[in-house]
């Protein structure tokens, strides 16, 4: 199997999504409506409330999900053959996420642009909110602990990136400045900043940088660790001109330049697909693909961190209601295409099956290096750059990715820290550096108690996943009680939603008794906190829609709206 | 490419390259600028509501330039009517 058709199937069938099942969606179930005045417009404001040209807010939409999650799922997710991970993106990009992400900056804004977990509250209920928050935190949490794991793992094996991943840092830092202060234009300070980035990744395999295998008591995957959060910390409590926007710009830059020359290095070079279509041959410990495919591939295919973006500053911005076909959809299948580009370096880009059998030896392995590795193959056959410069370019990519989530992920944790200091009335709580190191240890044990040195962070990736679907299925139910109240169809929502909610419930059942038999308590108590959420979740589901279906039979006069 | 189409094709690289940089982050940043110009309103009148301004001598002639935010800011404070006797402004 050549990639180029794998390529090809995929980004064909998301393409036709977005031309036939998108405008179905939003014409016929949505009904958008293009003179409907927008919160952008009913409530400018020059904040919060910008009216903005669909292109740019499809590009800020796109680059704000697409991270390094939808590199890592696909990634670990091959390990059971491409042909399950392949239609997984495909189908759940189309039918999933797409809707998802489209439904929820829709809902949002015919509804003051709230974000969806007030929302949640206005249209499900109070206890469905309650929900919600534990829910949210417990994603940041997970976000925050796997990516740290994440990186630190990619340092140690790639320590020619340890120069430019930090080092990219300070070029930011100086953007930052330089617009802010010294009032630069912006496309001079993109070039040069742009150059000096790659000129590090040149100048990263000269100089490969790597710790000590023991600081002190720790060994290195553990200092690098406790070195991102320390990184983290400090990030998160800066303003945010100063070193999250002008990263977030390079990022969303690098995101480009990358998924151009993914795909363009396969389209020239043609590399055979070496991973088996479906892995009867699994490495010993492998859990079950059904359901766990669908909880390893959450973002890529659908995820609930989507519709916080959406609800909370995409729906502020939407010019006309029709662009949310453009934004939430076509941004669906960015981030679907750049999880595409993934499944095919991890498959595509080794020599033969023995090599791709020994990268993948057990499950957990593999995963971002595996996408690195074979990435880089691609790159070197494609366009002509040396592997471990193009190694380099892909770890940075990622780790820049994984790092500016971090500094997101543990803000808004604070935040969250804040507001329950201030509703419990604990004065030292609503302060940002208590409440960030309140943050940073409740990540740091999460990473460390999950393995004991640290590398046992992937082991949560998969209950990442779980609470993940389980926050889109939230968001899900929103827009699904919202269509039932207008008397539309609602299987189009509905069966997405109960399909992930039998998905993530039985991931959790099979990963608890894994947990039980491994005697892993830490993990075993956070499995079950989620799966309480998700029976809850649920409970919820059906009693708010079981509410609003006999609503709308005791008043059968109301027409549809 | 005449030197014209290159100054528009620059302008408008730069207008989307500006919005793509700041469009996200325009609401936290205006927010933080508020945090810091409230602090400021606070100080300009603290000498009215009681609190010793050793400044209060040079602050004073700003007090009309602020007038016009005056509103906004009490009402932002959590003051539904002004809490100076001798400025009303609602």
């Amino acid at each position: 199997m050549n990639a180029i058709f794998l390529m090809l199937m995929g980004l064909g069938a998301m393409a036709l999504g977005y031309f036939v099942y998108s405008k179905f969606i939003c014409e016929k179930i949505f009904k958008v409506d293009p003179n409907f005045r927008t919160p952008a417009h009913e409530m400018q404001d020059g904040v919060d409330y910008v009216p903005t040209n669909k292109y740019i807010l499809w590009g800020h939409h796109f680059t704000s999900v697409a991270g390094a999650a939808p590199i890592i799922g696909p990634a670990i997710a091959v390990i059971w053959g491409w042909v399950p991970a392949f239609l997984w993106v495909v189908f759940g990009t189309i039918f999933f996420a797409g809707v998802h992400d489209a439904g929820a900056i829709w809902a949002s804004s015919r509804n003051k642009a709230k974000s969806i977990g007030a929302l949640t509250g206005d249209i499900v209920g109070n206890r469905a909110r309650s929900i919600f928050m534990i829910v949210i935190f417990l994603v940041l949490l997970m976000v925050n602990a796997v990516f740290a794991v994440v990186i630190s793992n990619q340092l140690i094996n790639f320590p020619s990136a340890t120069l430019p991943v930090w080092g990219a840092i300070v070029v930011a830092l100086i953007i930052g400045q330089l617009i802010y202060r010294k009032n630069m234009s912006l496309l001079l300070v993109t070039v040069v900043g742009v150059i000096a980035l790659y000129a590090m990744i040149y100048a990263g395999p000269m100089l490969p940088l790597a710790l000590p295998e023991m600081v002190g008591p720790f060994s290195d995957n553990q200092s690098w660790i406790i070195l991102l959060f320390v990184y983290a910390a400090i990030a998160s409590l800066l303003p945010v001109w100063m070193l999250l926007q002008p990263r977030d710009y390079i990022n969303g830059i690098q995101l480009f330049i990358g998924l151009i020359l993914l795909y363009g290095a396969v389209l020239i070079s043609g590399p055979d697909v070496v991973a088996p279509a479906f892995n009867t041959n699994v490495p010993e410990g492998t859990p079950s693909l059904i359901p766990l495919l669908f909880v390893t591939i959450a973002c890529g295919a659908i995820s609930g961190f989507h519709g916080l973006v959406s609800s909370g500053t995409t729906s502020k911005q939407l010019d006309k209601e029709p662009d949310v076909r453009f934004v939430g959809y076509f941004g669906a299948v960015g981030e679907g295409s750049l999880a595409l580009a993934a499944i095919i370096a991890a498959t595509a880009g080794f020599a033969t099956l023995a090599d791709w059998q020994a990268i993948y030896s057990s499950f957990g392995k593999g995963g971002v290096s595996a996408f690195i590795n074979g990435g880089a193959n691609i790159l070197q056959a494609g366009v002509g750059l040396d592997t471990v410069l193009s190694q380099t370019l892909l770890t940075v990519m990622v780790v820049l990715f994984a790092g500016t989530t971090m500094d997101t992920g543990l803000r808004l944790q604070r935040y969250i820290f804040q507001e329950w200091g201030s509703i419990y009335n604990i004065g030292w709580m609503q302060k940002a550096a208590p409440a960030t190191l309140l943050a940073v240890g409740s990540c740091l044990l999460l990473a460390f108690g999950a393995g004991g040195d640290g590398s046992g962070g992937m082991l949560i990736w998969p209950l990442f996943g779980t609470t993940n679907q389980l926050l889109a299925g939230l968001t899900l139910l929103v827009i699904t009680v919202m269509l039932v109240k207008l008397r539309r169809p609602m299987w189009y929502t509905l069966a997405p939603l109960i399909f992930l909610l039998i998905m993530t419930t039985l991931g959790l059942l099979i990963q608890l008794k894994s947990f039980y038999d491994k005697g892993d308590w830490f993990l075993f108590t956070m499995d079950l906190v989620v799966l309480v959420a998700a029976i809850l979740v649920s409970l919820e589901c059906s009693s708010a829609l079981t509410k609003q279906i006999k609503a709308n039979k005791a008043n059968p006069a109301a027409k549809e709206a | 490419m005449s030197l014209d189409k290159f100054k528009a094709w620059y302008q408008k690289a730069s207008f989307y390259a500006e919005e793509a940089y700041n469009a996200p982050y325009r609401s936290a940043i205006a927010r933080a600028k508020r945090e810091q110009d409230d602090l400021f309103m606070l100080l300009i009148f603290s000498e009215m509501m009681g609190v010793p301004n050793p400044a209060s001598y040079y602050t004073l002639e700003l007090q009309p330039l602020l007038m016009e935010r005056f509103h906004d800011w009490h009402i932002r404070m959590g003051l539904e009517h002004s809490p100076l006797d001798n400025i009303k402004c609602c």
